[in-house]
């Protein structure tokens, strides 16, 4: 891809992609009427649908994915894995244990969101205490903590639904498999991302330099400790706010940044920003397909990250370089 | 001047080098030779900042290295790894130019001088015709010419270069070493490469010999390089064909 075409190309599809999922819905609402309510808007029902309905929730939709992309380009350079996804230091895993036990407890949506983040905040804490020691980073041992944090918190979760009444489990495989149907207010996620995007990218040199090896990049002066503490901080918590707002939506850190890799975008300059972009975009179109396909049923948007993600990559994969 | 005061490297519990006093001056090219793990490439990262000693301390220009910060130190301090198996996403060119990070001034992208310093290391190690190729198709040889080319383009003043010649051909071994000497003899910059080549040792001005059980012998290259020190050091019968800095030494076979 022309490197000068890479973010007007971006944005193209991600204003496409927010214009798509206000376009389409269960109430019908033609392409002028979505400009009129837009720029011009007069109080009525089509404004209600689309202001009060699909847009706050097609903006939470991007918020979420562009967090999951951004995070997922991150944690690809922390532990220079390049399975590397938002999910794998436990931080999903220890939402979804903390909102199943709020809804097997029978909360509501503030109380569940609130043990969410609690959860999240207890992986995050426990993996980097032990992986933390001395100042040194073990790598290895944190990608380790990890992977086992997780598969604690997924035998948790079974039993939790186990145990659960028959009339919370909908709900709970929902949250599980990554639903945006309650979001719809994305501010702090939107704040964050921005964030995330502008430390990061104000640090991409060193992230390209990081991506040689620590040693290589102590070599070059980087100031390895610290971008790496950044780095995890920076990670777990997009991923954090990116679970409280959708669940746990798989498969756009992970796919979104080998993606763009695989059509030519690595330096991490570009690839962050885009990643982004693109992670958003993504989601939203995924979320509308999750609203349409069956409506009036709304289905969770990560099984439609999953199967519009899979052949992309596929198909990216079987080029020939 | 890199200097080194009572320097202790260790590692686990074996004291590889003990209280080593060691001055490079400017103009200076040193070779550092040994057996393996004799503790080069542990000397060499002590000396770099990359790795804490175990006693003694290590300065450069007069300053010790903690009071540097971080990037003026890699301006002032280079150092070639002996080992980098990491992939690199970018072209050859992109690699090169992360020499420049000490350096940068701005944000996003690098300014002409960045890019000046990039072309003319890359030209310097005869790598133009390869400018634009991805790092990873990269052969061996040509990827140790990058990071050599990359060590040039972060330009430091004292430079620690551990193994420069590893997988590079007889003609490309010689254009690094007659860059070495341009750099010192000409530009008046410091080196100190760890070779295992005493054809080439015996073309740097001083030698640095780590027996790896804490003893250490340092002088003037044409009085170490004598076959029966070099016996000692290497363990092994060594015969030698001409004398001062065309000094070739093989083993007795």
């Amino acid at each position: 891809m022309p490197r000068s075409l890479l973010f007007p190309g971006s944005l193209a599809v991600a204003a496409g992609s927010l214009f798509i999922a206000l376009l389409f819905g269960t109430f019908p609402i033609s392409v002028a009427q979505v400009f009129d309510s837009l720029f011009f808007p007069v109080p009525g029902i089509v404004q209600d649908v689309i202001w009060r309905l699909r847009l706050p929730r097609a903006v939470a939709a991007f918020a979420c994915g562009g967090l999951l992309a951004s995070a997922g380009v991150l944690l690809q350079v922390l532990l220079r894995n390049p399975l590397a996804d938002p999910y794998i230091l436990g931080v999903s895993g220890g939402a979804a244990l903390g909102a199943l036990s709020a809804l097997l407890l029978g909360a509501g949506l503030v109380f569940t969101n609130l043990a969410a983040l609690a959860g999240a905040l207890g992986a995050i804490a426990i993996v980097f205490a032990l992986s933390f020691r001395a100042g040194d980073w073990n790598l290895h041992r944190l990608l380790l903590t990890g992977v086992v944090l997780s598969a604690g918190f997924s035998a948790l979760i079974s039993l939790t639904l186990v145990l659960a009444p028959q009339a919370q489990l909908k709900g709970m495989l929902f949250w599980l498999m990554g639903d945006l149907s309650h979001a719809d207010h994305s501010g702090a996620a939107w704040l964050l991302l921005a964030l995330v995007l502008l430390v990061f990218t104000f640090w991409s040199g060193s992230l390209n330099a990081l991506a040689l090896g620590a040693l290589k990049a102590r070599a070059l002066g980087v100031a390895v400790t610290g971008l790496q503490a950044a780095l995890y901080f920076g990670a777990a918590l997009a991923t954090v706010a990116a679970v409280l707002l959708g669940g746990s939506i798989g498969f756009v850190g992970l796919m979104v940044p080998h993606a763009l890799r695989l059509t030519g975008v690595n330096d991490h300059r570009r690839l962050l920003p885009a990643s982004a972009l693109a992670g958003g975009s993504f989601v939203a179109l995924a979320d509308t397909f999750a609203r349409t396909v069956w409506a009036p049923q709304q289905l969770p948007v990560g099984v439609f990250t999953a199967l519009l993600g899979v052949p992309v990559l596929l198909f990216l994969l079987s080029r020939k370089p | 001047m890199l200097h080194a005061e009572r320097l202790t490297i260790a590692v686990g519990t074996r004291t590889l080098c003990r209280e080593l006093d060691l001055a490079v001056e400017s103009g200076e090219c040193w070779a550092v030779l040994g057996c393996n793990g004799s503790g080069k490439t542990t000397l060499l990262h002590a000396l770099a900042g990359l790795a804490p000693a175990q006693a003694g301390r290590v300065s450069v220009a007069g300053k010790l290295l903690a009071d540097y910060s971080r990037r003026s130190l890699r301006r002032t301090l280079g150092v070639l790894l002996q080992r980098e198996d990491q992939e690199f996403w970018g072209t050859l060119a992109d690699y090169v130019m992360l020499g420049r990070y000490p350096h940068a001034r701005s944000l996003f992208g690098w300014d002409a001088s960045d890019e000046e310093a990039a072309e003319r290391a890359i030209f310097a190690f005869d790598l133009e015709p390869l400018a634009a190729q991805s790092y990873n198709t990269l052969s061996g040889g040509e990827r140790q010419r990058a990071r050599l080319a990359q060590l040039w383009t972060q330009n430091p003043r004292f430079m620690l270069l551990d193994e420069p010649l590893q997988h590079l051909d007889l003609r490309h071994q010689l254009q690094t070493l007659e860059l070495v000497r341009a750099a010192t003899r000409g530009e008046g910059k410091a080196a100190l490469l760890v070779l295992h080549d005493l054809a080439f040792a015996s073309r740097c001005d001083r030698v640095l010999m780590l027996y790896g059980d804490g003893r250490h012998a340092a002088g003037a290259a044409a009085e170490l390089l004598q076959p029966e020190r070099l016996e000692n050091l290497y363990g092994c019968r060594v015969r030698a064909f001409g004398s001062g800095p065309d000094a070739h030494f093989l083993p007795v076979i």
